[in-house]
Order: structure tokens, then C-alpha cells, then sequence
């Protein structure tokens, strides 16, 4: 079942447009007839159960997977340009003996000098300035594998939107974060998301807080099974079926 | 090499006066830093066991250069090695065991091998003793100016892709999302310390070869909070434990190879010791 809550074509605001997607791994079909517009300015939040293709969706659109379909972006005035996407990838964990500080971590990403000669002035200056944003400065010293869940969330998160890119996708913010920690992860997407008119594409197990931030939800499983507001996905037959009768946590 | 000698006939040490110790005082200079900045990257990549896994194999290698009876089979090692070491990481993407046991797998595979090749038709293997065991004292002119060279090559590769192998080690999702092709820096990487380890065994031997690739960065993990403190500590201590390990062997008469160890050894006690501080 698909649900195409914008219909087949879409105005300008439309930033990510996907249509009909497959992606098969081996014989295996993991994604198959997915339609989803994210339009400009709007955080979308994927869900579904473990193995319900929602990784294999971002890597498709990230361009690390092969697929079938349209994988289409747009920006204002400027249609089917290559997009900047910023990404944070899921389970960042970092080995707490590597001596990498953060500000390492940002040199190593984002210059070619090398980040054992320590950092210039100018780049612990932009470091600083990236950090600003997730108000995390004090963080640039700090060894990476000492972070806290939210913490390195933040530090990942500053590091995707340098650049700052036109689309943004987390896999999975929210997980190893505790309660405190992921209110204010969101709020703090809200307002990057609101001050650079960014969208934010994120998969998350954690439904709590989507009816706040999430301006659509997805349900995938394999396909879409059901999309649109927060509180009608939530809500709907097919998400008690996909979380209650597979044995999910809700 | 007159000028390094010359230079060091300015110290009035009484070792520095053989010409053997300051053949092997300059090996060890070459050798100390490059392998202080490598192991930083061997131990966050988890490869140490690679490294020494290389170095059985190059005796594989060396067993069927002198097989083809090549003169110099040091060449045929190296490039065993990096077949090795292609193979390995090939097999290494596609598999989902851990790295350690299938280095354990490639590593006996190879001993095997160079051993069922170098006792083919009732053979025996004290020849290649040598390459085995290796000695720094023995280090020839000639074989200096190859490990400089090599050395060189290596540590221009260094710099160019430092940021990119760290990246890679520390947190490869990240680097591939970043746009860094993982498996190629990987296989780079390997190759580079392939490479390395083949060329300096037969002159330096493998025991002061794994600890000189291991040990300094082991210790600077313990006493580092960034990466330039981690590459600082590391260079210093590899430099340390040679010329001291050198200077040891000489007053005292014990092997080079194992004095460097040994030193080593102690500064990761110590900087173990000192950990908690920085934790």
C-alpha cells in the first residue's frame, strides 16, 4: 500500500522527491515501491521495525546503494542540482582509549593537513564556529571516545552541517541518548531546521517525541505502509500491526 | 654515508667509533620515527597482529625467491607480502569474522607454506635464519640507503592520506560517509606496512620490527589526549628505545633487538602506570 499524501507533482519547496524506489540486495528484495516528498524546511521521521529497510532507504538516497527508481532533489529556482547532504551515521561509537579529540575529529574531516601536526589557527577557529551551533564549544578538547551519547550526537551533528547542507539525515539520533539528552538533540534540530530552512530526514525507534518535531512520519516495512501527520501514523492500524503483533517496542 | 661518519666522529662516545654502530645508529635513526608515526596507526586500526602476521609471510616469500634462485629473494618477500596483504584485506571485506582470527588463519597459512617450500625435497632452513632473526649491527651502507628511500616514499604517503587513515581507523561509517573510499585506504594502508615490514626484516630482524610498530603507540595511548600528543609521544618514545636499546647492547653485550624491546617494554609500564591521570 502506498500513500502519496502530496500528490505526483510538487512545487518548488519540494527538496528530496523519490519515487518508485526498489533496492534488492542479492535476490533479496529489501525496499520496494517507495513515493516520499520532503519538502524544504521539514523534518520527516522513518520508522519501522529492525530490519524494515529504513538504513538501506538513507544509504539509497545517500547514493552508497544501487536502486531502482527516482531519486530526485530540488532546491528553489534551481531544479535537480546535485544536493549537499549532511550525514550522521548510526552507532557512532568510538573506542574510549583512541587519543582523538574532537577538534581532531573535525580536522580530520575537514582538512588535508594532517590533523597529527596539530590543528592552525584558523581551522580551531572554524572548529569553534561549527560547534557554536550545537552549543557544544566546550567539547573541542575533549577526547571523542569520552563523550556521552548526546554529546557525541552533538559533535556528529555539528561535523554534517559543515558544509551546511541542503538536505540532512540521521540514522538514528535518538539511540543510546537518554531522555534529557534527546529533548534537547531536538529542539536543537528544530532550530537548525527552522534557522537554515534545512531538511531533515531521520529514522528513529523512539515515537515519544515525533509528535512535536516531526512535520511527517513514515512507516516502513519492506515499503510504506502508512505516512503523513505524526498522530495519524501513530495511531493507525497498520503501526499497532508493524510494532504490536511483530513484538517491537513502542 | 662519509658525512655520517664524519658526524659522528665528533661525539666522543667509544661506540660510535665501529663503524658497524654507526651503520646501525643511522638504521635506527631512519627507522625510530617512521615506525613511532606507523604504529600510532597499526594500534588504532587494530593491526598489530598484522604486522607480525607480515612478517612470517615474507619468509614464504623469501623461501620461494631462493627457490626461482633469485639472489637477492628480499624482492620476491616483498612481493609475497603485498600479495598477502591484498588478499587479506579482499578477504577481510567479505568476511564477517573478526580481523584477528583471520590474520591467525593468513599468518599459519603462510609459515606453513614458506616452511613446506624451504624443506621441499629434504632442504633445511638454517639458511634463511637470517632473514628470520635479522640483526641491526649487520645493517650494510647499501641497505640504509634502501630503507631511506623507502622510508621516504612511506612517509610522503603519510602525510598526503594521515587524515584520511585516521578517519578510516577510527570510525569507518563516518569516513565513508564523508566521501573517503574506506576499502581503498584500507588496502593502501596495509600494503604500505606490507612493504615496510618485508624491506626492514632481513636488515633490522623481526623482533626489534613488531615492538619498534607496536609498542611506541601502545605507550602513547596512555599518556595522549589528541592525536598530536599521540604522534609526539610515539615518535620520542621509538627514538628513545632505539638509541638507548643500542647503547645498552653495546656496554653491556646483549642483543640490540631485544635491549630496543625491552625498552620499550618499560616505558609502556610506565606510561601505564601514569594513565590514570589522563583517563
Amino acid at each position: 500500500m502506498n500513500l502519496d499524501i502530496h500528490g505526483g507533482s510538487c512545487g518548488h519547496s519540494c527538496c528530496l522527491r523519490v519515487e518508485n524506489l526498489s533496492v534488492r540486495i542479492g535476490g533479496d528484495c529489501i525496499l520496494s515501491n517507495v513515493n516520499l516528498h520532503v519538502h524544504c524546511g521539514e523534518l520527516v521521521a522513518l520508522i519501522g521495525p529492525n530490519g524494515a529497510g529504513k538504513s538501506t532507504f538513507l544509504k539509497a538516497v545517500l547514493g552508497q546503494r544501487d536502486y531502482e527508481g527516482v531519486i530526485a532533489f530540488s532546491e528553489p529556482g534551481q531544479r535537480s542540482k546535485k544536493p549537499r547532504i549532511g550525514y550522521v551515521p548510526q552507532s557512532p561509537a568510538f573506542d574510549p582509549s583512541d587519543p582523538v579529540s574532537v577538534a581532531d575529529l573535525f580536522a580530520c574531516c575537514m582538512s588535508r593537513r594532517p590533523a597529527f601536526l596539530g590543528l592552525g589557527k584558523s581551522m580551531r577557529a572554524l572548529v569553534l564556529e561549527c560547534l557554536e551551533r550545537v552549543h557544544g564549544e566546550e567539547l573541542i578538547d575533549k577526547r571523542v571516545g569520552t563523550l556521552s551519547g548526546g554529546e557525541l550526537q552533538r559533535v556528529l551533528l555539528a561535523l554534517a552541517l559543515e558544509p551546511m547542507p541542503n538536505i540532512l539525515i540521521l540514522d538514528e539520533p535518538l539511540s543510546g541518548v537518554d531522555v534529557e539528552g534527546m529533548e534537547t538533540l531536538m529542539d536543537m534540530l528544530d532550530e537548525i531546521r527552522k534557522n537554515f530552512d534545512l531538511s531533515i530526514l531521520m529514522t528513529t525507534h523512539d515515537f515519544s517525541l515525533l509528535p512535536r518535531y516531526a512535520n511527517q512520519v513514515v512507516l516502513i516495512d519492506r515499503g510504506i505502509l502508512i505516512q503523513g501527520e505524526p498522530e495519524t501514523v501513530l495511531h493507525s492500524a497498520e503501526f499497532a500491526q508493524a510494532f504490536h503483533m511483530k513484538g517491537g517496542s513502542v | 654515508m662519509s658525512l655520517w661518519y664524519w658526524f659522528c666522529d665528533f661525539f666522543p662516545f667509544e661506540m660510535l667509533r665501529w663503524d658497524f654502530m654507526k651503520n646501525a645508529m643511522l638504521a635506527l635513526l631512519l627507522m625510530a620515527p617512521l615506525f613511532g608515526l606507523m604504529s600510532t596507526m597499526i594500534v588504532t586500526g587494530r593491526m598489530s597482529f598484522f604486522s607480525d602476521a607480515l612478517g612470517h609471510s615474507a619468509f614464504t616469500g623469501i623461501a620461494i625467491g631462493a627457490i626461482c634462485g633469485m639472489s637477492a629473494p628480499t624482492w620476491a618477500a616483498v612481493l609475497f607480502s603485498v600479495v598477502f596483504a591484498l588478499i587479506f584485506s579482499y578477504v577481510r571485506s567479505r568476511s564477517n569474522q573478526a580481523a584477528d582470527t583471520l590474520i591467525g588463519v593468513f599468518s599459519s597459512t603462510a609459515v606453513a607454506l614458506g616452511i613446506f617450500i624451504a624443506t621441499l625435497g629434504g632442504g633445511s632452513f638454517t639458511k634463511y635464519n637470517k632473514y628470520l632473526i635479522g640483526d641491526i649491527l649487520s645493517v650494510t651502507p647499501g641497505e640504509i640507503g634502501l630503507l631511506a628511500l623507502v622510508l621516504m616514499a612511506v612517509l610522503i604517503f603519510w602525510v598526503l592520506c594521515a587524515n584520511r587513515l585516521t578517519l578510516t581507523a577510527i570510525h569507518p561509517q563516518l569516513a565513508s560517509s564523508r566521501g573517503i573510499p574506506v576499502g581503498l585506504s584500507q588496502t593502501l594502508f596495509t600494503v604500505a606496512i606490507a612493504v615496510v615490514v618485508t624491506l626492514s626484516i632481513s636488515s633490522v630482524g623481526l623482533l626489534i620490527l613488531n615492538s619498534l610498530m607496536v609498542l611506541p603507540g601502545a605507550s602513547a595511548r596512555n599518556v595522549s589526549k589528541n592525536l598530536r600528543q599521540y604522534h609526539g609521544f610515539s615518535v620520542l618514545f621509538a627514538l628513545l628505545a632505539g638509541i638507548g636499546g643500542l647503547t645498552v647492547s653495546y656496554y653491556l653485550g646483549c642483543s640490540a633487538g631485544a635491549a630496543i624491546s625491552l625498552i620499550l617494554a618499560v616505558i609502556f609500564a610506565v606510561t601505564f602506570a601514569l594513565r590514570k591521570g589522563n583517563a
